[in-house]
């Protein structure tokens, strides 16, 4: 650093530079993990007051971190982790932002340029590990570049379809004098994602929606990434068409949940209404949403008979797995901003005595129930366990997170968000080990709001380290596990597809997790009777600090609706449906391996 | 969408780029992690001062994939434009090939005819041996080379396709 100091005033080291950067984005928190080839930025960071940093405990926590800030702010997360294993271990974390598509900026440190390749002590070829599972990285050899490196990197991240950015900084790249280049200065040569929709297809698309007789809204993650005003969008012109309306798991809170157009989530585990819906219209209306597997089932036999409209910001997504008859290039907030005034200007309505029919079709799918589980009065069914919650917390601003499994299906089935940036849930990579971090992240952007991590006692166990997170920082975040001593979801497809055979599923020495809460500082509270629920969900609220809920449920409970694999996506198998013996299941070989 | 099965067709994609650290990487990372073909690739600096290079590559599959590829290749940062020179209208494929050939008596002047015919020009050339050097076509190349295997044919090198579009306009 002495170098540094030696430097002209114009000039300062590569780790202030970053810094500098840092503090001109906007950045107010940096979660990360210090290590030998960061320690120049770890100083740097020591020297200021503008960014504070999150000491994680694991270097993916640090990126599932970003990533829950990310989602509940609308800013980008930022991760600075060391080179080798610190960076390795962030791979699992960009590779989930990379799917979701939320904006991360991972900092990671590498060893220096003449060291680069010669199997250095905590080396490892970071930008090309991180090459697939990144929007984007960078490899910063000259200080020169650096700060026109991380305000391009916050630009691409931020821009577009989101996604997560590393920068790869060698150590003594840290520690050059070089020049600051002010954010300003700084214009991408190439990337300019398209914004406004097409004009013309705009108008073909109202005219289709005007004409259809069996029309459905399907919209995603796309619409909260648009920001707030997308949902406030899609409200208004799903109000003014009288249209139903689905959400993907990413989309949840895009649009009200208690609304009565909406018809709950789709998909493997979406409602009966939603799915028939999708397969009986005869237009449909993707906005920010990308046919994923779990959505469409077996795709020869997805919604057959209708015309599909698709808008997303990357055309990569269109005609990727679902042809569509037309598809609009664009931000969901833009577009929706131009169909609505196309609708409006072009004097439309719905075809309402078609639209009328449609309604009472979907109000007898709708009386199905398909949510619909046994009460028990001595075992706590999961579902109960967060509809309990959901009336208890429903009154105040509450954040939720999960990790990945049954609990995280009936997180979304029977929690109803009405707001955007509330639901936090890794959906495209499903990683366990998600939710605690990420409510970290979620605490730290929203300080003195409630935030609950809807867990399972696997996935939990993936990342408890960050305990020790919550408790340094004073984070109140609250750890609702449901405790069903199985990989719920592993066990569930190993009963309804492999004969019962429950390899490997159960939860075989688990913690006590009272005492685990009490270890990591924290409040541990345990629940194994319907009648105390209330009480003790009642008790974790108004804990002023990080608690642990272990709420031991039903064992045997199993998520349905479901959407078998390779079935299509009105084949659903429903919680009242005549138990089949499991090893007849209509699941075949070929369904099978589809997954 | 299980469409009736469309017939694989071969493209040459002409994809211009920054050339910046790992973009190759980049590009051939998105064929096989995608699980795309590649049937050749070139890539050169094409503009030393806007740091331009361009990729040329060949690949093949159906319509939709062939989209789905331009699309991929599209959206990485770095790539300024992807043209379809095959469904774009007429274009020129060149590639250039070295092709060593070992023999002695009849062979050997055999192949010198053929080389001739073919407008291959000998670019090293021993007692017992010659380089011939040939551009055109890839089917010209691949011909050529059927030709030379009787007559003693050792190695063969070959650049892959660059192509540009014909007539004033740029790509």
């Amino acid at each position: 650093m002495s170098t540094a100091a030696q430097a002209t005033p114009a000039q300062m080291s590569g780790a202030e530079m970053l810094i500098k950067a840092l503090i001109d984005q906007g950045v107010e928190v940096v979660f990360g993990y210090p290590g030998g080839a960061v320690l120049p930025i770890y100083d740097a960071l020591f020297k200021q007051n503008a960014i504070r940093h999150i000491l994680v405990r694991h270097e993916q926590g640090a990126v599932h971190a970003a990533e829950g800030y990310a989602r509940s702010t609308g800013k980008p997360g930022v991760v600075l982790v060391t080179s080798g294993p610190g960076a390795t271990n962030a791979v699992t974390g960009l590779t989930d932002a990379l799917l979701d598509s939320i904006p991360v900026i991972c900092l990671t440190g590498q060893v220096a340029t003449h060291l680069v390749g010669t199997d250095a002590f905590q080396e490892c070829d970071t930008t090309g590990i991180t090459r697939p599972c990144t929007k984007h990285n960078y490899l910063v050899k000259n200080v020169d570049d650096l700060s026109r490196v991380v305000h391009e990197a916050f630009y691409v991240a931020t821009n577009g379809r989101p996604g997560p950015v590393v920068i790869d900084l060698p150590k003594d790249v840290q520690v050059a004098p070089g020049t600051y280049t002010g954010k300003d200065n700084v214009k991408h040569k190439t990337y300019r994602p398209q914004v406004s929709g097409d004009d013309a297809k705009i108008k073909e698309a109202v005219a289709m929606m005007a004409a259809a007789e069996r029309p459905v809204f399907y919209t995603g993650g796309g619409i909260i990434n648009a920001g707030p005003k997308a949902s406030e969008l899609l409200a208004e012109f799903v109000r003014l068409t009288g249209f139903p309306i689905t959400n993907t798991l990413m989309g949840l809170g895009a649009y009200p949940a208690t609304d009565k157009q909406f018809l709950g989530m789709l998909g493997m585990h979406g409602t009966w209404e939603a799915n028939h819906a999708m397969h009986d219209c005869d237009v449909m209306i993707n906005i920010g949403a990308r046919f994923d597997d779990r959505i469409t089932g077996r795709l020869a036999a997805f919604s057959p008979g209708s015309k599909k409209i698709h808008v997303d910001i990357d055309p990569s997504s269109h005609n990727k797995t679902v042809r569509c008859d037309l598809n609009i290039v664009g931000d969901a907030c833009k577009v929706l901003e131009q169909m609505i005034a196309a609708w409006k200007q072009g004097g439309y309505k719905p075809n309402q005595k078609a639209l009328d029919k449609w309604w009472q079709q979907i109000d007898q799918w709708r009386a199905r129930d398909s949510l619909k589980y046994k009460k028990d009065s001595k075992i706590i069914k999961p579902q109960l366990a967060i509809e309990r919650l959901y009336e208890l917390t429903k009154d105040q601003d509450t954040f939720i997170t999960t990790e990945v499994g049954q609990h995280q299906m009936w997180a979304a089935q029977f929690y109803k968000f009405n707001k955007p940036n509330r639901w936090m849930t890794s959906g495209g990579l499903g990683t366990m080990g998600y939710g605690l971090p990420a409510a970290i992240g979620v605490q730290l952007g929203h300080p003195g709001k409630l935030v609950v991590d809807i867990a399972g006692e696997a996935s939990i166990l993936m990342n408890i380290q960050e305990l020790g997170t919550a408790a340094q920082f004073r984070l109140p975040v609250k750890v609702f596990i449901l405790n069903n001593e199985y990989m719920g979801m592993v066990r569930q497809w190993q009963q309804l597809l492999h004969g019962g055979r429950y390899s490997q599923s159960y939860s075989e020495s688990l913690p006590d997790f009272v005492k685990l809460a009490e270890a990591f500082h924290c409040k541990g509270l345990r629940c194994t009777d319907p009648a105390d629920l209330d009480g003790v969900i009642k008790e974790m609220i108004a804990y002023d600090g990080p608690v642990v809920v272990d709420v031991a449920v039903d064992k045997a409970e199993n998520c349905f609706p479901m959407v078998p694999s390779g079935a299509a996506h009105n084949e659903m198998i429903l919680a009242d449906d005549k138990p089949k013996d499991p090893t007849n299941a209509s699941v075949t070989e070929e369904g099978m391996a589809l997954v | 969408m299980s469409a009736p099965q469309q017939p694989i067709q071969s493209h040459i994609l002409s994809v211009l780029v920054d050339n910046e650290p790992g973009i190759l990487a980049r590009v051939v990372g998105l064929f096989s992690g995608r699980g795309y073909n590649i049937e050749s690739l070139t890539v050169a600096e094409v503009s030393d001062a806007a740091h331009l290079s361009r990729i040329t590559v060949v690949t093949s599959g159906p319509s939709n994939v062939i989209d789905q590829i331009k699309a991929q290749l599209g959206r990485l940062v770095p790539v300024h434009n992807v043209h379809d020179l095959t469904v774009e209208g007429p274009h020129i494929a060149r590639e250039l090939a070295l092709i060593k050939v070992a023999g002695t008596g009849e062979k050997r002047v055999e192949s010198l005819r053929i080389a001739d015919i073919f407008r291959a020009r000998a670019v090293d050339s021993t007692t017992e041996s010659f380089v011939f050097e040939l551009t055109g076509n890839p089917e010209k190349i691949t011909a050529f080379v059927e030709l030379m295997k009787p007559l003693g044919l050792v190695d063969v090198s070959r650049t892959g396709v660059v192509a540009i579009s014909r007539g004033p306009k740029p790509l």
